[in-house]
């Protein structure tokens, strides 16, 4: 019998969803995260307000005054939607577990020299309760934010504070048991050198735009305060033996990196948007980056000693020269 | 006359990127899709990019990972970190 094998081509009807189809103007194939993300977010046909705010629908893009033609702009650059970002996430947390099993195995924030380790209780374990007020900051943009596009990387930022948090605690767990952590909690209670970080962090709380809420907390309080304590008062404590430290905060050195590629893009498509975008988002970096300055003064002082004002100055200038790269012109407080 | 030169791929999430990137930087090639698969045909040379691929992927790309989605290639191979070439050594 003569077997004759055929390949038969069957031409799918449709490359993509009808709604991502008539976004593009064509019907071509999709990527996965465009696919989790465009469009996603209900935009019309609200029945009843919330009872919690009714002067603005359940979503509702007058919540801020930043003006997006297309709030689907706002994309991510690392493309994270749920996958993706859970594959990523699970990876570098692995890397920090095999960080601190190496640092437990060799006991080596132990051999910290015991000052160190002192400042190290002081300077990064009450971060953990900075970090909490940063995940409440971020669930808020996720809830009242307008797009799944910033929405859904607004969440996934709140959890990655969460984690950032946890990882502090596991290094205070580490280095004294619960009783570090309960002490952090009163330094960032009552030290005087702390109070002016936590107020500023809960003002952040309460602001009430959410993007506004972005610009102070992604660009002005991380773009300062992360790389103050996982750079400048890490390397510090390279000289005193902290090496093992270096090693568990590595996260966050890499997620400050992550992250700050995400905020960039945001600002720079809602700045190149409009002129009035512009004006306000560099109002809002013109009110909050300086009051970062000042509450961040006290800590680099007391971890740097007489170098803190010039090391928060040179961060400063870098937070700047990244802000005029987005487009937001340096106010004269920050070129005196 | 030149030759074609030809890189196959499968049809995957990240071998679209790959394909992008292929066809945003070399403007004389052209793609035909299959149902699992998708041929590159180039003519003379063909040339593909890890800036390319990590813009369009959304990380940092490594070449080297380009041989999960590949079925087949045509032509002589030039390759670095940074960019693959393929092309025919007369």
């Amino acid at each position: 019998m003569a077997l004759e094998i055929q390949t038969s081509t069957l031409q799918q009807r449709r490359q993509t969803f009808a709604h991502i189809a008539r976004r593009f103007g064509e019907d071509r194939p999709a990527s996965r995260y465009e696919e989790a993300t465009l469009d996603i977010q209900p935009m019309e046909n609200f029945y009843y307000r919330p009872t919690w705010d009714p002067q603005h629908e359940i979503y509702d893009s007058s919540r801020t005054r930043v003006v997006m033609e297309d709030w689907y702009e706002l994309s991510d650059p690392r493309q994270f939607y749920y996958s993706t970002y859970t594959i990523n996430r699970s990876k570098m947390s692995d890397n920090v577990e095999k960080s601190l099993d190496f640092v437990d195995r060799r006991s080596m924030l132990a051999g910290i020299d015991p000052d160190w380790q002192d400042m190290v209780r002081f300077y990064l374990l009450p971060l953990r309760h900075a970090e909490w007020g940063a995940n409440m900051n971020a669930c808020n943009i996720a809830d009242v934010g307008y797009g799944a596009a910033i929405t859904q990387s607004a969440i996934y930022a709140a959890m990655d504070r969460l984690g950032i948090a946890q990882i502090i605690g596991r290094i205070g767990l580490a280095m004294g048991g619960p009783e570090a952590l309960a002490a952090a909690k009163e330094v960032w209670m009552l030290s005087e050198h702390w109070q002016p970080l936590r107020r500023l962090i809960e003002d952040s709380l309460v602001i009430e735009d959410w993007f506004e809420q972005l610009v102070m907390q992604f660009l002005c309080a991380d773009g300062l305060l992360l790389p103050l304590v996982y750079d400048a008062f890490d390397a510090q404590g390279d000289a005193h033996g902290a090496s093992g430290l270096s090693m568990i905060c590595e996260f966050m050195v890499d997620w400050k990196k992550d992250s700050a590629r995400w905020t960039d893009a945001v600002l720079d498509k809602a700045i190149k948007e409009s002129q009035q975008n512009k004006d306000m988002i560099a109002g809002w970096y013109a009110v909050w980056e300086p009051r970062v300055a000042v509450a961040l003064a006290p800590l680099a002082d007391q971890v740097l000693g007489a170098a803190g004002s010039d090391v928060l100055a040179g961060l400063r200038q870098n937070l700047a020269e990244r802000a005029a790269r987005l487009g937001i012109a340096p106010t004269a407080e920050v070129s005196a | 006359m030149t030759s074609n030169v030809a890189i196959v791929l499968q049809n995957t999430e990240d071998a679209r990127a790959i394909i992008d990137a292929i066809m945003a930087d070399n403007p004389a090639a052209s793609v035909s899709r299959y149902p699992a698969m998708v041929k590159i045909d180039c003519p003379g040379e063909l040339v593909v990019n890890r800036d390319s691929v990590s813009s369009r992927i959304g990380r940092e790309f490594d070449l080297q990972e380009m041989h999960l989605n590949l079925v087949n290639i045509s032509g002589n191979i030039d390759e670095d970190d940074d960019r693959l070439v393929l092309s025919w050594h007369a």
